[in-house]
């Protein structure tokens, strides 16, 4: 299922236009090659206008493109012998976030993502990438694990925000996450997080306390959701595009602020349209900051992670 | 004026005092109020003098931060910290007001220049750093300046060798400081993890109505003692959120107090009235002090360090 947005469409439309001239080419045995080139000059263009001024809100539906590369997606093409852990050992296997082991570049490491799905039967398994308390503490356990076997933790975080429903209220979502985040807080291994769509405010940061943020340049990371600030302040969720500007949540906007070490670029059409070419960036600048902690020892770890978020915040008359 | 021979808080402009015990009762319906717990009607001065709880029912309304905390600390020597702090419109925010304009009303409404207080005092004797949401300033959420004071509440009594205590009432991470509210639960609960880990001090965690979203999501659900007072709503997602998430209404006493007492995310719910001498009943075990309330190495001095530097 190929979802398009809006402003996907005329790109697409000459896409479809020139693999239809191809589909003539080979069909009929005629020489199309002068318009086929033309219209693929045309098509790189009009991308390439497109997607150099993308508005936050345009961002934001990228973040969640449909086709968008998921957790899963990362792991299977950047590493090796992957095998999945399940559970909380207290009653729950939460399916919206997957932990794990694998190698990366040949280092065992510790793996931990949102998952979304793709259809709507993935999504009730994964309830569109939304944990319940009990996904944190599975992830909770999984990273204290690293921490005793001093294995990395990679975190994948794609979330709209964690699950707000009943059953995720009564067994205490806000302890969850509030445990996740002092936790990570005290780790003494390498981590490093990555935004690879939405970063849905507590939800996400529960997996996000790193010695490394990094972020693809069309996810988004925020306090709250541009529909539901809309909602809060001009009592109306159609009023997101605006919110989406005002709450400066694009990878660009995260950098700037400080929250982001690093904004992976996404190639022209988005991560979805090059998802072997953005798999291969993130893959090398993984490595890049993992070879950088490796170098830190265990407590020098704890402390960088200290550094980073004790300085995060604007605000005057704090002393020097 | 002097100030002397006053106590601390009644040096602090906000602070409304306590009627004395036998103060005639005037006949004035606008010195009256109903309450919506039992619909009693109560005498606002008598109210007042319980700690804004219902003398009938045990409601709780809402109580001034001055108020609470003359009620909970000693009344020897405190000292205020980080009045000087002040928010930044970082993200040039704009909804139906800028940002900078709803902080300098907020400021002229509430009288500080943020949503929180944090002072050093003693409770029955022993030593605390204490902070307090003002849920008046913006609905008492979390941006930048909270979280640093909260930070260096924790961090504060890490040095000090003291236990911490914070009472929350909050709307959660302020909207208008975007993502960076959001990193203020990871700055705090950073600070936390210190205080734990290295001064071993206790924390307490004190939940008034309302406490959700950021600030129920990180430092509030994670004291040593996690004490709520009756009737307050404690969650992570709002009622509304839910109910629109799920497409159905939220049953009766959904996150109150009591709920969560029910599903075990709090440990006890302490009556505003009660919550002194639990706080200090606790923490005096914790610390393995005798017990009975610390005396004094010195008698009380009535001296107040405002806007005293935090480090
Ligand atoms: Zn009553």
């Amino acid at each position: 299922m190929d979802v398009v947005l809006d402003f996907e469409r005329p790109v697409v439309q000459l896409r479809t236009r020139i693999a239809q001239l191809r589909d003539i080419e080979k069909a009929n045995g005629v020489d199309l090659s002068a318009s086929i080139e033309q219209l693929e000059h045309q098509s790189r263009k009009l991308e390439q206008r497109i997607f150099s001024r993308l508005s936050p809100w345009q961002r934001t539906l990228l973040s969640r493109h449909a086709s968008r590369p998921y957790t899963l997606d990362y792991i299977d093409a950047l590493f090796t012998e992957w095998v999945e852990l399940h559970g909380d050992r207290a009653g729950y296997d939460d399916q919206a976030l997957v932990c794990g082991m694998a190698r990366f570049n040949d280092r065992p490491v510790v793996v931990i993502g949102h998952q979304k799905g793709r259809n709507t039967k993935e999504n009730i398994r994964r309830n569109f990438g939304m944990a319940r308390p009990d996904g944190y503490r599975k992830a909770l356990r999984i990273m204290e694990m690293a921490e005793r076997f001093g294995l990395p933790i990679f975190t994948f975080i794609d979330t709209p925000g964690a699950y707000p429903g009943i059953d995720a209220e009564e067994r205490g979502q806000a302890e969850a996450i509030a445990k996740n985040i002092l936790e990570m807080a005290r780790l003494t291994v390498p981590v490093i997080a990555t935004v690879i769509g939405e970063g849905g405010s507590g939800g996400a940061l529960a997996i996000g306390v790193a010695n490394r943020v990094l972020m693809l340049e069309n996810s988004v990371y925020s306090v709250i959701s541009p529909e539901g600030c809309a909602a809060i302040l001009w009592r109306d969720r159609a009023e997101g595009p605006r919110a989406a500007e005002a709450l400066r949540i694009t990878a660009a906007d995260c950098f700037d602020l400080g929250v982001v070490d690093e904004v992976i670029p996404e190639p022209y059409g988005g991560a979805h349209r090059h998802v072997d070419e953005i798999a291969t960036s993130v893959g090398q600048i993984l490595e890049k900051h993992l070879a950088e902690l490796e170098a830190l020892e265990p407590e020098a770890l704890r402390q960088d992670r200290y550094a980073r978020f004790r300085v995060m915040g604007k605000l005057v008359g704090a002393e020097a | 004026m002097s100030n002397e021979g006053r106590r601390w808080f009644e040096q602090r402009k906000e602070f409304s005092p306590r009627p004395r015990e036998g103060t005639p009762i005037p006949d004035t319906p606008d010195l009256w109020t109903k309450c919506p717990g039992c619909a009693e009607t109560l005498y606002i001065e008598a109210l007042q003098a319980n700690l804004q709880v219902c003398t009938a029912c045990g409601h709780h309304f809402k109580i001034g931060v001055m108020e609470r905390l003359a009620a909970l600390l000693d009344d020897g020597e405190v000292e205020f910290h980080d009045e000087d702090l002040g928010p930044v419109d970082a993200l040039k925010f704009v909804d139906s007001k800028p940002y900078a304009a709803r902080i300098k009303a907020s400021q002229k409404k509430v009288g500080r220049r943020d949503a929180f207080v944090a002072v050093s005092g003693s409770i029955e004797g022993v030593d605390v750093e204490v902070g307090c949401f003002d849920f008046r300033f913006m609905g008492g959420s979390m941006g930048s300046v909270v979280g640093e004071a909260i930070t260096n509440v924790y961090e504060r009594a890490n040095e000090r060798k003291r236990p911490a205590i914070i009472i929350s009432s909050s709307g959660g991470a302020r909207m208008q400081e975007g993502v960076l509210s959001l990193m203020q639960m990871a700055k705090t609960c950073a600070a936390l993890s210190r205080l734990q880990d290295e001064a071993g001090m206790p924390y307490i965690s004190v939940l008034t109505h309302p406490t959700t979203g950021g600030v129920a999501a990180s430092f509030a659900m994670l004291g040593d003692l996690i004490l709520a007072e009756p009737g307050a709503l404690i969650g992570f997602a709002g009622p509304r959120v839910i109910e629109q998430t799920i497409g159905q209404s939220l049953p009766e006493g959904f996150q109150t107090s009591e709920y969560l007492l029910e599903h075990g995310m709090v440990d006890r719910i302490v009556s505003r009235t009660d919550m002194r001498s639990m706080i200090g009943t606790t923490l005096r075990m914790l610390l393995k002090l005798p017990s009975g309330e610390v005396a004094p190495d010195a008698p009380p001095v009535l001296e107040v360090k405002e806007g005293g530097k935090s480090r």
